[in-house]
């Protein structure tokens, strides 16, 4: 029998669809005015993080959009009233995309934004292994590098000079669980073994270092420590461990597909733990609850920023409003970080009058954005002198009727805290 | 209870879930000679198919299983006559690459018509756990396991008692000595990608019930694939079944006794041991030359 054979062009034609389909992918500039100021931003829009990096995506152009063009009705948001820059001439902010969707290409694709695209500042990348290689090839450079994200505390230790970081450090996140658990072990809980599951890369690994070394400085007994290749086929190993140590609350350093694999595997098992408090990552992420629906209820998970400040803080609401109008959707904690990132990138620029490395450098030395400006229930933004800022802190919200409700501190909480989770038979 | 017993009952049932979606690698591999880097992506793509014949077109999974299956052989099929037969007889080089590269478009391909979104179905009759052993298993990873044996039961009857399946094997054996015993090898090849990608398509159906699809979801086991084929052998469907398997209770039995931290450093140990000792794999046979 005789089989067709595809022609030449026909294959060309397909190489050719797939090329497009693959260019697709990266990110092509909008169409820049004269004087536009060129910003690199690298996130992952490929990859297993690919989803996040796209909600991250959504908010930060959200930002410039905010920055670009007067929106007085979110005032005192930063730079929402005036049209551009106001003391660059209303200069506008241009974003350049990149796909930094693994520690390599994060860097090669700082390098090529800084060479080719000319960018006069950078922001990403998320993941803390792919902002510790991209912020190297600013650093070499000289060029400013803003991070809101990422929360390994060694980034903001490596004695950079142009690397500043808006959000919290796991050290300030790992504190606030130690300070949660002190303040429930005085209202009667008993709190004092502790496990951990956690990823294996620069975000986990970190973190596991920090929640150990503050567990022991505190006294509380580590039970398990159990770490995994992220994604993982199958987490049961891991939870059997845990299940078999009995821990009082399970910290979980996970992204999405591991948290969902967790509690599946936790549902299977008949087993949940006391508490189960995560990093944020995988546990924080619309998907999560998409996925796991009533099964992923009562987990806690720290938080820069929740829909439910919006009670006390009116800005929280208006911005999360224009968001919800735009993409259909809520903001969530870490895009949160991001607008506030660019927000903070934009000011330190108008601040330095100019986009010349030096300048974008002193405008962020000069930060000083006090916390009614912002959407978060930070102090503030300002940078010590390693580039972190200073006022980053944090809530605790657990996942209560399919909502992250902040429940610690207890002044700011908007529902009692559900401690322990109840076990899978006592859940209607 | 007893944590071994849970580590070997777990595992047992992992493995049988390796083994499903490895069979087809070491189809293609030992019938054909060609490496596969992309077999995990076809599992993915499958996968999507089934979500959307549940979740769009509410169809009961095992309705959607022939079409996802019918599916996945078409693509072999179309894989095998479009690109596969070009690189036939090249160098080991180019098969290499043309299998990568097709990963990388099966994937971004995924990519531009799904989005990096997580997407999961829940089919009620694997929801809960059942026990075996006394031990608590995902009845939805039961189920699995169950459609593995009966796919390699399914496919070990087609090898050994059909013309067309002694035939496949004949090619295996030695194409040149097929091709003169009137053997067409070319239909022989084309139906062992299918088969391949049939596979690998029940596999896909049957993840999907306990493991979100996304365009990288491969990560998670195109490793352990690569690992069930080469410790259990190529040349005969059992090969990836019991490699499967040893890997599966390699993984949860040290992962659960030992660390799971190091639970792939265990498994990799085994084959790289297995293969000093057995350089064709547990159940291997002689590779032509």
């Amino acid at each position: 029998m005789k089989l067709r054979r595809v022609t030449r062009r026909t294959l060309l034609r397909w190489v050719g669809g797939g090329a497009a389909v693959l260019g697709g992918l990266r990110a092509v500039p909008a169409s820049a005015q004269a004087g536009d100021i060129k910003v690199g931003m690298l996130y992952p829009l490929s990859g297993s993080l690919a989803l996040i990096g796209r909600d991250m995506r959504q908010a930060i152009d959200l930002a410039a959009d905010i920055v670009n063009t007067p929106h007085p009705e979110l005032a005192p948001l930063t730079l929402a009233a005036p049209a551009g820059l106001p003391k660059l001439g209303g200069r506008k902010m241009q974003l350049v995309w990149a796909d930094a969707k693994d520690p390599a290409t994060a860097r090669a694709e700082a390098e090529r934004l800084i060479d080719q695209e000319k960018v006069v500042a950078l922001m990403g990348c998320y993941a803390s292994a792919y902002t510790a290689t991209a912020s190297l090839a600013a650093e070499t450079r000289g060029i400013p590098f803003l991070n809101a994200e990422s929360s390994s505390p060694t980034l903001t230790q490596r004695g950079f000079k142009w690397f500043f970081r808006t959000g919290p450090t796991d050290e300030t996140f790992t504190a606030m669980f130690f300070q949660m658990f002190g303040d429930l072990r005085k209202r009667g809980k008993r709190i004092q073994k502790l496990a951990i599951l956690s990823e294996n890369t620069e975000f986990g690994a970190t973190a596991a270092k920090v929640e150990q070394a503050q567990a022991k400085a505190q006294g509380y007994q580590m039970a398990a420590v159990e770490m995994y290749t992220s994604p993982p086929a199958t987490l049961e190993a891991e939870l059997n461990r845990i299940h078999a140590a009995s821990p009082d609350a399970l910290i979980a350093n996970s992204y999405l597909i591991d948290a969902v694999t967790t509690i599946k595997a936790l549902k299977t098992m008949r087993y949940f733990p006391p508490a189960l408090v995560a990093q944020d990552a995988g546990y924080v992420l619309p998907d999560y609850i998409k996925d796991t629906g009533k099964d992923g209820y009562y987990i806690m998970s720290r938080a820069s920023w929740a829909l439910g400040l919006g009670a006390r803080k009116r800005l929280v609401g208006r911005v999360n409003d224009l968001y919800r109008s735009r993409y259909n959707e809520d903001m969530d904690e870490t895009n949160a970080r991001s607008f506030t990132g660019l927000l903070t990138l934009a000011n330190a620029i108008n601040l330095g009058g100019g986009t010349s490395p030096t300048q974008i450098l002193q405008g962020l030395l000069m930060t000083d954005i006090p916390e009614a400006d912002t959407i978060m229930p930070w102090k503030g933004i300002k940078f010590d002198k390693d580039g972190q800022n200073l006022y980053a802190s944090g809530v605790m919200v657990q996942l209560l009727d399919g909502k992250y409700k902040v429940v610690w501190p207890f002044d700011l909480a908007e529902t009692s805290i559900v401690w322990p989770a109840p076990a899978w038979d006592k859940r209607s | 209870m007893n944590l071994l017993l849970i580590a070997v009952v777990q595992g047992l049932v992992m493995g049988l879930v390796y083994a499903l979606v490895s069979l087809g690698l070491g189809l293609i591999w030992g019938v054909v000679d060609v490496v596969n880097f992309a077999h995990a992506e076809y599992m993915m793509w499958a996968m999507y198919a089934t979500y959307f014949a549940v979740a769009g077109l509410h169809l009961d999974l095992l309705a959607a299983l022939p079409i996802v299956v019918a599916l996945g052989f078409l693509a072999g099929l179309c894989t095998y006559i479009v690109l596969i037969r070009r690189i036939m007889g090249g160098p080991a080089v180019t098969q290499i690459f043309t299998t990568f590269g097709l990963l990388f478009f099966l994937r971004y391909s995924a990519f531009a018509a799904f989005g990096p979104d997580f997407r999961g179905i829940t089919w009620p009759p694997a929801s809960g756990s059942v026990l075996i052993l006394g031990v608590p298993v995902s009845t939805a990873q039961a189920d699995a396991a169950l459609a593995a044996l009966i796919t390699f039961g399914l496919l070990h009857a087609l090898l050994q008692w059909t013309k067309t399946g002694k035939a496949l094997q004949a090619t295996a054996q030695n194409p040149a000595a097929a091709l003169a015993l009137g053997i067409e090898v070319e239909w022989m090849y084309m139906l062992a990608w299918g088969l391949s990608i049939a596979t690998a398509a029940v596999g896909g159906v049957f993840l999907l019930t306990f493991y979100q699809v996304s365009p990288t979801v491969g990560d998670a086991f195109l490793l352990l694939m690569f690992a069930s084929v080469v410790l259990g052998g190529f040349g005969s469907v059992l090969g990836p079944l019991l490699g499967g398997v040893v890997i599966g209770l390699v993984e949860s039995v040290a992962g659960n006794l030992v660390s799971p931290t190091f639970k792939l450093a265990f498994v990799f140990a085994a084959l790289l041991l297995v293969l000093f000792l057995r350089p064709g794999g547990l159940l291997g046979q002689e590779r032509r030359g």
